[in-house]
Order: structure tokens, then sequence, then C-alpha cells
């Protein structure tokens, strides 16, 4: 509050009175569902992750070998031209720890973001993961991490057939 | 005015596009306009404008997912809430401003990752008096055709007369969704969806993409051996009261007409267009929108529809490329869609279905329900 400001202006409503029929809200929860077209690229990449695979494109132009994959490098503007799979180890580029959960939830164990440049992929180049067996205090930029995959007959095509990403021993 | 068209580039429409993403599609439409523009995305586009609807594509904040397909990652981007003519207006004002020589503008469809489209239009109703009825959205469009039909003594099979010709003419256009030869009698004995409207007055969903690349009068001069001007333009909204709209007349083309005819010059539109490509989301609203556009006398569309008026080899071709009911309904793309046809028919590049001697042509659009909003634009291959 500013110093000229004593008091907040307004009448204050409590959250029990929000609940009540004193103040008129309206509800609605739409209905609005999509089954989206993967497409080449998105579509490839789960195929060869159901594998155990990363796929990457590389970019003929800028030399960029792209994951996860796209069928145009959006740098350059043209088509990429070659499927090249990458090494399911990386380095971690960046991380957060975060406290809260996509409900907006209080956690006490943190869940471990990070984005990881894939071995095999170019520099600066990853993907958004989460990072596990690791101790949090422990986690940095750089640090090289491997995939741990669910078991091949649990994997069903999709970015959670990796589990998480762990430390590398040196 | 001092901006023209000197690109476009599409996908083919369809009502199914599962073995592409729009990211793809969307890609090769840029490609193909950037080409046939003869600009670098890269080098040459100075502003991209997309006009998407968040809700059609299941994505908050869509505008955050076109930078890359359209070549303009770090480059000015926008999306507009809108049709693709208002994209396109406001492509021109940006050119008009002096700050860019270049824009590329961008409007799709890929009604097909819906899977509920029709509660996502319910969803665009007013919450509190509009939505309790659980009835689908598309009475809308029964309550208006009832009421045009009304004032106007137009009959059910002259809008029918609408479906047939659209469908007949997308036959010519090899990007068409929904070509068909049909019988005024199919149309108005298919099934019944909100009376008088039947299945067949209604545009049925396609996917589809279009990208048009817009230049300064100098760099279109430059660049293109045959730029389409865009004359005139204008874009209105009614009040989306249901309770208290015209129903029976397309108010809200008025003011879009009148700013674009003016600053076009257009004095007798019947004499001075071409031909025309006006929204036909439903069957009547092709004739609400020539009536409202001074095509014809009000009210008496549906007669001249009747009578061939408006066929390709009619005195006032409309919707030679099909329309949204030929075409497909490409959402907030249909409207670039016709911008499509006009270029091609301007450049005479519209092959088959080619107007001989056409100079000048006018686009308009609707968003469709449950919104009263349209645009007008004024194109000509002549500066």
């Amino acid at each position: 509050m500013s110093k000229d400001m004593k008091e907040l202006p307004g009448t204050p409503v409590s959250g029990k009175e929000l609940k009540s029929d004193k103040i008129i809200t309206f509800e609605w929860r739409p209905n609005a569902k999509y089954a989206w077209s993967a497409g080449i690229a998105y579509g490839r990449y789960l195929d060869e992750l159901k594998e155990g695979r990363i796929i990457g494109r590389r970019c003929s132009r800028c030399k960029r070998i792209i994951v996860p994959p796209r069928m145009f490098c959006e740098q350059c503007f043209v088509a990429t031209d070659e499927w090249v799979y990458c090494k399911d180890t990386g380095t971690v580029n960046t991380f957060s720890l975060s406290y809260l959960d996509a409900d907006a939830n209080r956690i006490k164990e943190p869940i471990l973001v990070a984005v990881i440049d894939i071995d095999g992929a170019s520099p600066g180049v990853g993907i958004l993961h989460l990072l596990g067996n690791v101790d949090p205090k422990k986690i940095d930029v750089g640090m090289k991490v491997k995939a741990v995959w669910k078991p091949p007959e649990e994997r069903e095509g999709a970015v959670t057939d990796i589990l998480y990403w762990e430390p590398m021993e040196d | 005015m001092t901006v023209a068209i000197i690109g476009i580039g599409c996908t083919s429409f369809n009502s199914v596009t599962a073995e592409v993403s729009f990211k793809e599609q969307m890609f090769e439409a840029a490609v193909k306009a950037y080409a046939d523009a003869g600009v670098n995305a890269r080098e040459d586009i100075g502003s991209f404008l997309t006009a998407a609807e968040d809700y059609w594509e299941g994505y908050s904040i869509f505008d955050e997912f076109v930078p890359d397909q359209l070549g303009a990652v770090l480059r000015s981007v926008c999306t507009i809430g809108g049709d693709g003519l208002l994209a396109l207006a406001n492509g021109t004002m940006q050119i008009e401003t002096g700050l860019f020589d270049v824009v590329a503008i961008e409007a799709h469809s890929k009604a097909s990752d819906m899977l509920t489209f029709d509660g996502i239009l319910t969803h665009a109703l007013d919450p509190v008096y509009n939505r309790a009825f659980n009835v689908h959205p598309y009475f809308i469009a029964g309550l208006e055709m009832q009421r045009y039909l009304h004032e106007t003594k137009t009959t059910r099979e002259q809008c029918a007369a609408v479906v047939v010709k659209n469908k007949r003419n997308a036959m010519d256009n090899p990007l068409a969704a929904f070509p068909a030869d049909m019988t005024v009698d199919e149309v108005i004995n298919s099934t019944m969806v909100s009376h008088p409207l039947t299945q067949r007055d209604i545009s049925p969903l396609a996917d589809g993409m279009i990208v048009i690349v817009l230049a300064s009068e100098k760099k279109a001069k430059e660049l293109s051996d045959h730029p389409i001007w865009i004359k005139g333009l204008g874009w209105c909204s009614d009040t989306p009261w249901l309770e208290a709209r015209d129903w029976g007349a397309a108010g809200y083309t008025n003011l879009a007409r009148d700013r674009a005819y003016k600053r076009a010059d257009i004095k007798n539109p019947r004499k001075e267009f071409d031909f025309a490509e006006v929204d036909d989301y439903f069957s009547y609203k092709e004739l609400q929108h020539l009536e409202a556009l001074q095509l014809c006398e009000p009210g008496k569309a549906g007669k001249l529809a009747e009578a061939g008026e408006f066929n390709r080899d009619g005195a006032f071709p409309v919707n030679v490329s099909g329309g949204r009911l030929g075409a497909g309904n490409l959402l907030e793309g249909s409207a670039l869609q016709s911008v499509l046809e006009c270029v091609y028919q301007l450049r005479g590049h519209a092959g088959k279905r080619q107007i001989k001697n056409a100079k000048t042509a006018l686009a308009q659009s609707w968003r469709g329900v449950p919104t009263a909003s349209g645009c007008v634009a004024v194109l000509s291959n002549e500066n």
C-alpha cells in the first residue's frame, strides 16, 4: 500500500460470502475437446520413443540437428531433410525445482524440471523433461544425465516413455 | 490505396488431414506464398499476422505457436482475433504506416482437430441468457433464415439454388473439399437441422491453410508481374444480442461496405465489379450478403439466384470458387479463401473457371454464428 492510502477502498468480500447466494455468479464448464493430428514430426518422434530411441532432423542449410524433430528449420525457413538418431544422454541446460503441481497444490517433494541438451543434437537443442534419482541440492547446470526408460512393454509412444533423467556416473 | 497482394499460397482443402500437423500444413502454404511472391521469408518480410481463434485451435495464446512455420522467429508477429480479411486489413495498414514494405498474413482451419465443434460454438453464446436451452447453436441460423424468408418472401428453394450453384462451381476448383452435382430437391429434402435450415444449407467444415504476401506500391512493382491492388477495406460488428439484432438483413455488412466502396470509389457496385466472393456459411447468407452489398435490390437475391444470375456464366458470377458451401468452411480461413479466388481470377490464373476480362472484384466475410461481424475488400488488377 502506498503512504497515501491507509485502507484499501471498496467493500471486502469473504470466501463464505462468495459461496453464499448474496453474490450472483454463473458457472459453466465448456465442452471443448480436441484430438490434434500428430503429423509427420511428432508422429515419428513418438513412435521412436516407444522403441526406446530419440530421433531428430537435420537441416542441411544450418547443419543443425533438431530435437524434437521438426519438418522445417525455424531459423532457416527451409524443409529439414534427414532423420538422425541421437543418444539418450545429455547435459542439463537449465532446471527448476517446482513446489507447485499442475493444479497449484503445494508439494513437499519438488518436481525437478529441466531442459536437457541431447547428445548428438546441436548445442543448445534439447528436450524438456524431468530429473530423478538425484538429490535436488546437487543438480546443476552442465550436469551430465542419462534417460531412464519405462520397460518396453509399458511404453505407449509418449514423452512419458522416459521416466526421468538421472545423473551419469563419471 | 498503395498496397498490393504479391503472393498467394495454400494447401488443398479437405474434410480430414490426419497425416499432417497444422504446423506442417502452414509451412506448406507459407513456402508456396513466398515463392509466388519471390521473397525470402527471413530477409524480406517485415511483419507477420495470423487470424486465429484460440478455441478453434485448442491452445491458449495460440499466437505463440505460429512463428516457426511462417519464417517469423525473432520477427514482428501478432495474431488478430477475427477472420482472415481482418488480418488483411491490419497487414495493409501496417504497410501504410511506412513501417514495413512486405507483410505476410495467414488464416486457416484445422477443424478436424476439434472433437466437439458444437460444444465450442455453444461456448460462444451469452452464458446467462442463451446457453440454458440445450439447443445446438445453429438455431441462430434457423432464426435468421426464418426472418429473412419472412421479410423478403424468398423461398427455401431459392436458398437451395445457392447450394446447388456453389457445389457445382467447386467441381472446377481443384482445391475444393465438397464439390457436388446436387439438385434443389436434394437440398430442401435433406435432414432438417433447425427449420427452415437443412443439413445441405450448411457449409461443411474443412481443413486448409492460406498465406498471402502484401507489399507496398514500390515493392509490389519491383517484385511482381501481376500485383493485385487492395482498393478498399472495411469491417464492422453489430450488437451481439440475439434479443435485439437485425434478423432479416446482414446489417454488419453496411458500414464495412460503405468504407470499402468509398475508399475504392465504387458508386455502382453491380456495374463496377466483375464478380464477387461473398460469405455463404449458410445458403441464405449468400443472398443476405448480396443484398447488403448492394449487388441487387433488397429482397431480390433469391429470385435472381434461382434465375441463374449469379452462376459462373450468369450476368454476375458469385462464389465461382465454390465458397464455403463448395470449397469447405475454413472458419477464419474462408475469408482468405475468397481473396485467393479473387487473386486467381484477377491474375487470369483461374483455369477452367476463369471469368473473362475480370478487373475488379469484391471479397466479403462473415465470422459465422453467433457473430454479427464481417469485412469487405475491393481488389483490382489495375492500380
